[in-house]
């Protein structure tokens, strides 16, 4: 079933993908049945799911590695299934009339269900190595959704940048999900964290793990390719952006943190980004014209927010944690709609353009105040509960636990401020900039039907405020999935306490940052940062490309004796070394065998030696024929006549393709061109592949330890290979495989040699061929 | 610039070629049991062909052979796949053999492999490079004069 689902986003996102033009946006109809399926099935299940008896399904894949498709449902699993699918569902809706009339409209849809089906991947994974390639397949979705419009050069730098830094801490966590299999002896995500690993390299590993998770959910020092990505149609940044991709690194803290938040490194790691991103995110929040810069930001510091809550390990956090992952999304997603409803209308989303909004806008900024409201923590709100939980679950604590509270009260001081100004922006935008020309006026509202999903999500976060028990249930159980001590008992009453005080301070701090948000600006622009992340990512990646230049003009210095030079030193040179340094020497082997040895072997001496000091090509040609027939005399005197025959026919053949080659080079050598130095380093190691022939000719002819292989095969020649010359059957039956390559090699070097012959010379011209009816024409018939 | 071409020489090469033609087929044959296989064979008649090419250029060879090149290297190296994949298809290993005997009556008996057909396949890739090689290096001043040519 779990498998179903995937294989049905696959199977509707590419059927919308091939039929993109034609489909159009009906492509949200055919790829929405997908995210629809897996949230019916989610409700369905989350009966069983919750009462703790997870569903678990299983593929072999390749057994011999460990790699098995496992999939696992389980409480917190449902959680996720709720927020990619459940919110994707409403996203597909949204986008259907977002995307009315565009021409990307059938490729946007397309993706967006691959992207919902890697998504449901990720979370459902139960298999580390499963997990990494769906990971994967969400990150290179999302590159191609953030460059939908292809021809904008800002959407495809956006995309790269994305795809860059979630990729490149994707590899990370790869090396990390390899060490932590390796040390658990298992890739199943499940048995690992029942039972972790410790020591050795497990700090190590989980370093790398949270490298990739901090990367996909855009915490400092990563931060800045998600600002970026709002390049992005709104649907997406919704979906992508604040519900689901930006989760995935969250996620994956959740699920590791349980069982290795006490590992060395863990605590302080996740601790300290996530509360740096919390009111980093937030201060920058405060700044943008660009409503969805304004929620990108704050996204950023709310996934901060979940970072630190899920990476603390402990309990009640964990259980808070699950409470705001829910809330955050559903205000979120509404909140870009929101943003991109207005977008469509107004056609900008700059708070120093934005028009006034009239009577027809009632319901949108409905909307987005109760969505803000929620964002800010503010009563009854969805928001507000899982905020209470998170507050509550620190006070108790140490003076480290005081200390982190006190963060993430200054982080949701910001939250509340920031969130104050979209609503802002929305209800009296001239509180903010009051512009050159006066504001225009938009009466008209949206359409009901771009508006519905927003207000779904609105009424749910109103709805799971004001009655937490709707969901406590589901919190308590994914809570309880993750961490067997978790528990969740949401209420928005809890009495007048530590925690209901700290709401009001951060209420009243938050309102206190909007009202003097002038001189907070000034400040702000006075000690920003003169380099954002998008310079240093810029620097990074003109640094890499730099450096990669600099790699190739060294390596690949296009000439061909230095290559050649480095290749024949370092054949002659690594295993002389290793012989040396081994003391390794098996004796002199006996001088001579047979007398005939000695004319063929003062042939070679001379050919060779000739060929040395010729000064025309065609000679030298010519004599290094006759060396390779003193190699052929030896093969004969050897009693190795196939050789010798094999021999004689290759040499013939050498010696004329050489000439064929020969005819278009000069005909002398030059020699007085060459400077001193490189004349020495070839005579270095012309000697040393000479030295080096001659002394391991030696060593592996004394080298033999084991009974040679020949025998066996002289033995098995004609009973299994139906021959009596070995050395045939040895190449068409015993290393029959290597004779298939070899002779693949021989087309390979064919087609080459044609090409490269023929390169840069016009193409030979071909017997004219006429058509029948060309011929007819002529005849006049 | 092109040449005159020799009538010795090419009376020479025509004798030479049909032998070693004759010869390469007998090295391919017999070398399952004696020196020799589809490799020798092939370089002994993509030797000949070579004489041919030095007698009369590319355009004599073209017309003396009538294939392609690359139509011999993928007959060849689809032999030599063939043979590999079919005793797969039966279930055995690839490249498994199948031994026959023939009565000859008057010559006596012959006895044939499968492997001859994979060493066929050899023989054609390494005669189809050769050509693929006259193709590829050879020139225009390779080619003869025609008969009412006159070099100056």
């Amino acid at each position: 079933m779990l498998f179903g689902l995937i294989a049905l986003h696959a199977a509707a996102g590419l059927v919308v993908l091939v039929g993109a033009r034609r489909l159009g946006r009906w492509g949200f109809v055919v790829g929405g049945t997908a995210p629809l399926a897996a949230a019916l099935v989610a409700l369905a299940s989350a009966g069983a799911v919750l009462d703790g008896r997870s569903t678990t399904q299983r593929a072999g894949w390749v057994p011999q590695l460990g790699l098995t498709l496992d999939l696992r449902l389980d409480a917190f699993a449902l959680l996720m299934v709720a927020l990619v699918s459940g919110i994707g569902t409403l996203v597909f809706a949204y986008a259907w009339h977002y995307f009315a009339g565009s021409a990307y409209a059938g490729r946007a849809a397309g993706l967006l269900t691959l992207f919902a089906g890697s998504m449901l991947g990720v979370v459902l994974a139960d298999n580390l190595l499963v997990l990494y390639g769906f990971w994967e397949l969400t990150s290179i979705t999302s590159y191609l959704l953030i460059g939908l419009h292809d021809d904008d050069r800002d959407a495809r730098d956006g995309a790269l940048h994305a795809l860059l830094v979630t990729g490149l801490g994707g590899l990370a966590m790869l090396g990390g999900f390899v060490l932590l299999g390796h040390a658990a002896g298992t890739l199943q995500l499940s048995a690992l964290l029942a039972d972790p690993p410790s020591g050795g390299v497990v700090p190590v590993a989980l370093v790398l793990v949270l490298l990739g998770a901090f990367t996909k959910s855009a915490q400092y020092p990563f931060h800045s390719w998600l600002p970026r990505a709002m390049v992005a149609p709104t649907p997406i940044s919704a979906y992508l952006h604040s519900a689901a991709m930006v989760k995935a690194g969250v996620y994956l803290v959740a699920r590791f943190a349980p069982a290795f938040a006490d590992v060395g490194p863990w605590r302080p790691l996740v601790v300290g980004v996530g509360l740096v991103t919390m009111v980093a995110g937030g201060l920058r929040a405060l700044r943008p014209f660009d409503l969805k810069q304004l929620l990108a930001f704050g996204t950023i510091s709310q996934l901060g927010f979940l970072v630190v809550l899920f990476g603390l390990g402990r309990p009640e956090a964990t259980a808070a944690a699950c409470a705001l992952l829910l809330a955050h999304a559903l205000f979120k997603a509404a909140l870009f709609m929101v943003v991109g409803i207005v977008d469509h209308a107004a056609h900008t989303r700059d708070l120093r353009r934005l028009p006034l909004l009239g009577a027809g806008w009632r319901a949108t900024r409905a909307v987005a105040l109760v969505s803000a409201a929620s964002m800010a923590a503010i009563p009854p709100l969805a928001g507000f509960v899982a905020k209470e939980k998170a507050y509550a679950a620190l006070v108790h604590g140490d003076a480290t636990d005081r200390a982190i509270l006190a963060v993430l009260v200054v982080g949701s001081m910001l939250t509340v401020a920031y969130s104050a100004r979209f609503a802002a922006a929305l209800w009296r935008p001239d509180l903010l900039v009051v512009p050159s020309e006066p504001r225009t006026t938009l009466d008209a509202g949206p359409r009901h039907g771009i508006l519905a999903p927003a207000l779904v999500l609105a009424s749910a976060t109103a709805l799971l405020g004001l009655w937490p028990a709707t969901w406590s249930r589901l919190v308590d159980g994914a809570a309880n999935s993750l961490d067997p001590a978790a528990h969740a008992h949401l209420e928005l009453w809890h009495g007048f306490n530590a925690t209901l005080a700290l709401s009001a301070i951060t209420l009243a701090g938050g309102a206190l940052i909007f009202a003097l948000r002038r001189p907070v600006s000034a400040l702000q622009a006075r000690l920003a940062p003169r380099r954002s992340g998008v310079d240093a990512y810029d620097a990074s990646v003109r640094g890499v490309l730099r450096g990669a230049g600099w790699v190739t003009s060294v390596v690949q210095s296009g000439s061909l004796p230095v290559y050649a030079g480095i290749i024949l030193a370092t054949a002659a040179l690594a295993p002389l070394l290793a012989m040396v340094s081994g003391a390794w020497w098996p004796g002199w082997p006996d001088a001579i065998g047979r007398a005939g040895q000695i004319p063929a072997a003062g042939m070679l001496v001379a050919g060779a030696t000739a060929a040395t000091v010729a000064t025309r090509r065609f000679a030298a040609a010519l004599l290094l024929g006759v060396v390779g027939y003193g190699m052929a005399l030896l093969f004969v005197v050897q009693g190795a006549p196939d050789l010798a025959l094999t021999q004689f026919a290759v040499e013939t053949l050498s010696v004329v393709v050489f000439l064929l080659v020969l005819r278009r080079l000069p005909d002398r050598f030059e020699r007085e061109s060459q400077p001193l130095l490189g004349r020495a380093a070839r005579l270095a190691v012309s000697a040393l592949v000479g030295v080096w022939v001659a002394v391991g000719a030696i060593a592996f002819s004394g080298a033999r330890t084991a009974a040679p292989v020949s025998e066996e095969m002289v033995a098995r020649s004609l009973p299994e290979g139906y021959g009596e010359n070995v050395v045939n059957v040895i190449l068409v039956d015993i290393r029959g495989l290597d004779t298939m390559g070899e002779i693949t090699v021989l087309v390979a070097a064919g087609i080459g040699i044609a090409a490269l012959a023929r390169a840069g010379r016009p193409p030979r011209p071909r017997p004219e061929r006429r058509s029948i009816r060309e011929h007819r024409e002529e005849v006049g018939a | 610039m092109r040449y005159r071409r020799s009538v010795i020489f090419d009376a020479t090469v025509t004798l030479v070629f049909d032998g070693a033609l004759v010869l390469s087929a007998y090295l391919l044959f017999a070398g399952h049991n004696q020196p020799g296989g589809g490799f020798v064979g092939g370089l002994v008649a993509a030797g000949a062909i070579a004489l041919h090419y030095v007698a009369g250029g590319g355009d004599q060879v073209r017309s003396l052979l009538g294939v392609q090149p690359w139509t011999l290297l993928s007959i060849g190296l689809a032999l030599a796949v063939g043979t590999a994949v079919v005793p797969v298809l039966f279930g055995a290993n690839p490249l498994d053999q199948e031994a026959y005997q023939v009565e000859l009556l008057v010559l006596g008996k012959a006895k044939a492999t499968t492997a001859l057909v994979f060493d066929a396949g050899v023989y054609l890739v390494v005669v189809g490079l050769m050509l693929m090689i006259l193709e590829g290096l050879g020139l225009a001043s390779d080619e003869p004069l025609d008969d009412g040519e006159v070099e100056r």
